[in-house]
């Protein structure tokens, strides 16, 4: 079964860390992402460039609107995600937990549709 | 009488015989139609051909059968269990009565009280599968329309399924975690059963003994959980002074007043024994800490008996253990029978101050018992005031408003 990790931080909290302590946080992300690639469950996976570079674009009535920002503004910001491949929602949910952003941030899991998975 | 007789033994068994059709299966709604074909069967054959040897089995067999007929007829690409696959493809089912159906039950328990699922879900889809209640019982202890208890547990079973909450009992270094989650919802039950004294009590399914059959449940499957005895214990000690708590015309009646010739004796042996073998186990919790409190209340045997002493250092203990303003209060309230009613006002009214119980009626009610026993009447009256503004329980109003008008 493959399931989402989406991590949500505040990018705030990210912009006012010192930088040894940025160091340390991109070390532990590098360490929990060998281990998910060391465990064979690892499927895909990004940082994204803060929220203030997305785009949002919706078409209706057969126009094209496209506006600056993310689709919700909101105090978390989706800041990366990893697709994982594991038995079940248990194990999905103890990866969810070791990822560094846990401790500050939100990680939503959720399974991917069945035909998205090969 | 024999269709009585089959109907008791086919709720009895019931809830074995889903748990492990639903682990055999791996699918809610599969399992449930199937245990419901079974049932059907049951009651239609047994009364001819006489009970079988093994309900439970007979059961769980005529289930499976059933289960692999609705299979069969499903879109070839819905992917199955191991175990349903296997059975297709030998044409057959093994016969049911596998040794492991405690297991099953407890599975289930640890899977419908998954924290990924909302509460309310977990309580209906406990009561629907463990305790056998129909869906229309649920609604009606809950006081809801029952396609919105339908939609719950249609969309509960729906993300078990699809976001795949394992159905097993969690490994050793998760067990203490979950289990606080599993008695949680269990004492919810029991609460929503217990607050329920006014008059629609007759049509509420009793959520009280479906509640105390989950505690046991897990004791005789979890053996050894102290905590797990902790909240038997005191849901049996809470239920034993149930038939007293109400007056006929439905009233609440406060602890002090009630005839504790009412209480039942056999429900405090029992808590009482349990709450001893928890307590032997030297792993203390919020759950025992309580239970002991209710088993102090009901050990005197009139009310100025009580040993207040020591439930107010119990309720200390409580607060170091699981802080919160309720619990505070609750201290407070036992600080005043202990010290006098001064030492308990001091503490509410800096409770009152700090405006982390705004809005909850029990704390002014709580104030304008001491006020009123210090002779205070008119500060009293303004609390009752504050009290009965707040308060939405009308047997709990009506309370309220006999104390004021005593004030006179």
């Amino acid at each position: 079964m493959q399931y989402i990790v989406l991590i949500y931080g505040s990018e705030k909290g990210w912009s006012s860390m010192s930088k040894p302590q940025v160091e340390q946080m991109y070390a532990e992300y590098a360490q929990y992402s060998q281990d998910l690639a060391k465990a064979g469950v690892l499927r895909a996976g990004s940082e994204l460039k803060p929220a203030s570079t997305a785009t949002t674009v919706r078409v209706r009535g057969g126009k094209r609107q496209v506006t600056d920002g993310p689709f919700a503004e909101t105090k978390e910001q989706l800041g990366g995600y990893y697709v994982i491949e594991v038995p079940n929602l248990e194990s999905a949910l103890d990866w969810a937990a070791r990822c560094p952003s846990a401790r500050d941030g939100s990680i939503e899991v959720r399974p991917l549709a069945q035909s998205a998975q090969g | 009488m024999l269709a009585r007789a089959i109907d008791q033994l086919v709720r009895r068994e019931g809830p074995r015989v889903l748990a492990g059709l639903i682990r055999w299966s791996g699918d809610f709604d599969l399992a449930e139609e199937a245990f419901q074909a079974a049932c059907t069967q049951a009651l239609e054959a047994w009364p001819r051909r006489g009970l079988p040897e093994r309900p439970g089995a007979w059961l769980t067999t005529v289930g499976r059968r059933r289960a692999l007929d609705l299979v069969r007829r499903r879109p070839p690409d819905v992917p199955l269990e191991p175990a349903l696959s296997e059975a297709l493809a030998a044409e057959a089912v093994e016969p049911g009565g596998t040794p492991d159906v405690e297991d099953d039950r407890l599975r289930l328990l640890f899977t419908v009280c998954h924290p990924a699922l909302a509460q309310p879900a977990q309580i209906a889809l406990a009561l629907r599968t463990l305790c056998g209640l129909t869906t229309g019982e649920i609604a009606r202890a809950h006081l809801e329309p029952e396609p919105t208890t339908a939609q719950r547990l249609v969309r509960a079973k729906r993300k078990i399924a699809e976001a795949r909450i394992p159905f097993e009992v969690p490994p050793a270094d998760r067990l203490a975690e979950r289990l606080d989650g599993v008695l949680s919802t269990i004492y919810l039950v029991f609460n929503e059963g217990f607050s329920a004294t006014e008059g629609e009590s007759w049509i509420r399914p009793d959520l009280c003994a479906e509640a105390i059959r989950l505690g046991r449940l897990v004791v005789e499957l979890l053996p050894g959980e102290a905590e797990a005895e902790g909240l038997l214990a005191l849901m049996l000690l809470h239920d034993a002074r149930r038939p007293a708590r109400t007056a006929e015309d439905g009233t609440l009646v406060p602890l002090e007043e009630q005839d504790r010739s009412r209480w039942d004796r056999g429900l405090i042996d029992e808590g009482a024994a349990v709450l001893d073998r928890a307590v032997a186990r030297g792993a203390p919790g919020p759950y025992q800490l309580q239970a002991a409190i209710a088993a102090l209340h009901v050990r005197a045997a009139r009310p100025e008996d009580t040993d207040w002493p020591q439930i107010a250092a119990l309720y200390g203990a409580l607060l170091r253990h699981s802080p919160s303003p309720i619990v505070e209060l609750n201290a407070a309230a036992a600080v005043a029978m202990a010290r006098g009613p001064e030492a308990g006002l001091e503490w509410m009214e800096r409770l009152d101050r700090s405006g982390m119980l705004a809005g909850y009626h029990l704390l002014p009610a709580a104030q304008a018992d001491l006020l009123r026993r210090l002779g205070r009447a008119d500060e009293a009256r303004v609390a009752y005031g504050r009290a009965l503004a707040l308060v939405r329980h009308p047997a709990e109003r009506r309370f309220l408003e006999r104390r004021l008008a005593a004030l006179g």
